[in-house]
């Protein structure tokens, strides 16, 4: 009994410390004081200024824009190649399945400087101009984030019943109706869980941003700002923006809201096929 | 080209690399026909099916449909279904929308008539209702008429097996294939569902190509049995046909219960065997050698001194209505059944009917021993010749202990006196006049020139023949030893080896 009371006040002492920061800021995005620790009363006053702050807005809309489109991409690039090397033959199989292996543990400051000289060498021999963009920008967030779509999708793949594809051939599918109808269905939670890994990666990403990133998006013909980029900057020069607290609270609620609707999608997935079945059964009533 | 063979297999060959998987098959399945392709495991028949279906391009030969080929057409445009080994049932949809996967994708030419008057035919999607007839049809053929609305995971093996059978129906093949779908479930079960697909057979009246290994499977539900070993079909034929005129050794071994042995025509229609000269109505040349098989229950055990052939009883086991013997006769082994409950070390005189000897062509190109066995050492033994060889092979993973068990993954198998099937390769063998050379020691019968080698019959002291290529010449009646290479010696283990699992 004593036992297990220690085992759960530990349990809770863990958890209480892990939140303590997260916590921490979120009390103090509810007072307009400038530096934290300075409680100046209760107010709502950071969330308006926020949505006022033009400067945080750019970087918020370029950080979402670079998060979506780079997890897109990753997302088709990634899957697509995952089930091309599960039906490839072993040799080139046992091959990109090494390569993969090594972005995943590579220290990201090592991929951003080679692909910062590479575009700077490309710029510089080839396109005679600075390469540095937005596109930059994307192919070093799909870098970053590619290995993890492949490594969540491979499991999916390898769990999957290997005849599925050919029954559906059997029962009339060309291959690439098979793949639509059976072979995505069945991998669809590792594609999703895949993007949602990429748009955490790319969202916070800072070193491989402020490596290749150019003037565009949002930012128009200065560097691009994200989250990220914008807080450092802002560090260097003097206190954190308060807004910034009250941005963190917001994305820390939506994450919270992402991550309750999947627990209970998944507890309640297997109840969804009610209207369906009803409207099969209006069907021969008729 | 007869307007009845739905399918025609035209010299068809399929090679995986450097290995021979499917070796020059030529056949035809009748429209109509419950076919069943039998053979033990690696023998090429699941590649044969997966040809006829379309999921591998044979190497070499022509697959012809209604006699049109059909050799390089995908799967999906031949009107062909597959019931899977393990169903591969559509885990995301339910029961009707497995069942009614085919049908949505179908589309047939409908006749529309245009406000013109003119009337265009287009292709179209079958409609919702027709779909729902027809797949309520399939499932009631299958019994689960109540389960349309049931996820797949929810599902027994059984019942899984009927939706899969269900789904592949529905689409009203021309010919149905089914790949060991029984494999998965229990005895009783397979039974059941064994009558069922023979009733169903009947009733959809469509060619049925069916893979298996269980010979009993086979000859109960089979119009025409196919018997397949390393990629070469050993016979075709009735189930009848097969068991009881087996084309040779194998087929004679793989099919049932059977005593095979060496033996020679010693006279017209006069057969030794047994240290026995019987009469037989098989007309071989005078002289030549002959493999024999005589069923068990074919082997009549009468009181001792009826004839003069006596035999006596080393152990006997019961088996519901009657009773397995093994009998002593000189060196050899007989296996017989008796409704009788006759005593062990007793002795019995043996007749077999001369009709119930079968007698095959010998194989001169490999050697091979259906009633070899497992010694104690880890040797393989046929009769008294001992052979070291290779258990790893009967299990790939596996390896043997310090004790000398077959394990993997921790489980030990105790092979002692397992039965097995041997085969050596013809030039795996080698002779030597240095007696000391092996424990098996034999006397050439027989040498004749072939050419550029001789092949050499060797009987050995266990009187078991041993047939060897070799460039060297010996004269009949030398003694020889008899070498074989560890690795030459080729394993097939009779049964499951799930039966000699053992407690570590």
């Amino acid at each position: 009994m004593v036992k297990k009371i220690f085992a759960n006040i530990y349990i809770y002492l863990i958890l209480f410390l892990m939140y303590l920061p997260i916590l921490l800021l979120i009390v103090f995005s509810f007072t307009d004081s400038t530096n934290v620790g300075v409680w100046k009363g209760f107010s709502f006053d950071l969330f308006p200024r926020l949505f006022h702050n033009q400067e945080i807005m750019v970087a918020l809309g370029n950080t979402i824009i670079i998060a979506l489109i780079s997890s897109i991409v990753s997302v088709l690039l990634g899957t697509t190649g995952a089930i091309g090397v599960f039906y490839s033959k072993k040799r080139n199989k046992r091959v990109v399945e090494a390569v993969t292996q090594i972005p995943v543990v590579n220290a990201e400051i090592v991929m951003a400087l080679s692909l910062t000289v590479l575009f700077v060498f490309l710029g510089s021999m080839i396109f005679k101009t600075s390469l540095f963009s937005f596109h930059t920008l994307l192919i070093g967030h799909v870098c970053l984030s590619l290995p993890f779509v492949y490594l969540s999708v491979k499991p999916k793949l390898q769990q999957m019943d290997p005849n599925l594809y050919e029954a559906a051939m059997d029962l009339g599918c060309t291959p690439r109706r098979a793949l639509v109808k059976v072979v995505i269905p069945q991998i669809i939670p590792g594609i999703i869980s895949g993007f949602l890994l990429s748009m955490t990666l790319s969202l916070d990403d800072f070193i491989v941003t402020a490596f290749l990133r150019g003037p565009g998006l949002l930012s128009g013909d200065k560097a691009i700002e994200t989250l990220s980029t914008l807080v450092q900057a802002k560090i260097k020069k003097g206190p954190i923006p308060p807004e910034l607290r009250a941005l963190t609270t917001i994305l820390f609620l939506i994450v919270l809201t992402v991550v309750v609707i999947v627990a209970v999608y998944r507890n309640h997935f297997a109840k969804t096929f009610g209207t369906k079945k009803n409207l099969r059964r209006l069907r021969n009533v008729r | 080209m007869e307007d009845n063979h739905i399918i025609t297999l035209d010299h068809i060959s399929k090679s995986f690399g450097d290995s021979l998987i499917v070796d020059d098959i030529s056949l035809f399945i009748k429209k109509g026909e419950f076919v069943t392709f039998l053979g033990p495991s690696g023998c090429g028949k699941t590649t044969t099916l997966r040809m006829i279906s379309g999921f591998e391009m044979p190497s070499k030969g022509r697959v012809l449909l209604n006699g049109k080929d059909v050799t390089n057409l995908p799967p999906y445009k031949r009107p062909i279904n597959t019931v899977f080994q393990r169903y591969a049932l559509f885990p995301h949809l339910d029961v009707y929308d497995n069942v009614a996967f085919g049908l949505k994708l179908k589309k047939v030419p409908v006749v529309i008539k245009k406000r013109n008057g003119k009337e265009v035919t287009k292709m179209k999607h079958l409609p919702a209702k027709v779909i729902d007839q027809k797949v309520a049809r399939a499932l009631k053929i299958v019994d689960l008429e109540d389960l349309e609305d049931r996820s797949i995971d929810t599902l027994s093996g059984g019942q899984q097996q009927r939706v899969a059978i269900a789904r592949a129906i529905v689409n009203e093949p021309e010919i149905l294939l089914l790949d060991e779908p029984l494999g998965a479930l229990d005895l009783k079960m397979r039974k059941e569902m064994q009558l069922e697909l023979k009733e169903m057979h009947k009733k959809l009246g469509i060619t049925f190509i069916y893979v298996t290994h269980d010979q009993e499977e086979a000859l109960t539900m089979s119009d025409t049995i196919v018997v397949m070993k390393s990629g070469v079909v050993q016979q075709i034929g009735t189930p009848t046909q097969i068991y009881n005129e087996p084309q040779n050794a194998f087929v004679a071994d793989f099919i049932g219960e059977s005593n095979i042995y060496s033996a020679n025509m010693v006279d017209k229609r006069k057969v030794r065997f047994l240290n026995w000269t019987w009469d037989c109505v098989d007309d071989f040349e005078i002289n030549e050698n002959v493999d024999v098989v005589v069923r068990p229950e074919d082997v009549i055990l009468m009181g001792p001194r009826t004839t003069n052939l006596i035999g006596t009883i080393k152990s006997k086991i019961f088996k519901g209505v009657h009773y397995e013997y093994t009998v002593i006769v000189g060196k050899s082994e007989l296996q017989a059944r008796d409704t009788r409950d006759l005593k062990v070390d007793s002795h019995v005189s043996i007749k077999i009917d001369p009709q119930n000897i079968q007698i095959m062509k010998k194989q001169y190109n490999i050697n091979a021993f259906y009633d070899a066995y497992i010694t104690k050492d880890n040797k393989v033994a046929m009769t008294d010749d001992e052979f070291e060889c290779d258990l790893t092979q009967l299990l790939p993973g596996s390896k043997i202990d310090d004790d000398g068990y077959l394990v993997k993954n921790g489980v030990r198998y105790n092979l002692t006196d397992a039965p097995v099937a041997v085969e050596i390769e013809i030039k795996a063998i080698a002779l030597s006049d240095d007696i000391s050379a092996s424990e098996v020691h034999g006397v050439i019968i027989n040498s004749i020139w072939k050419g550029d080698y001789y092949q050499v019959l060797v009987r050995s002291s266990s009187e078991e023949d041993y047939i060897i290529d070799t460039q060297d010449s010996w004269n009949i009646n030398d003694i020889v030893s008899i070498i074989v290479k560890k690795d030459d010696i080729k394993l097939r283990l009779k049964g499951d080896i799930s039966k000699y699992e053992e407690d570590a």
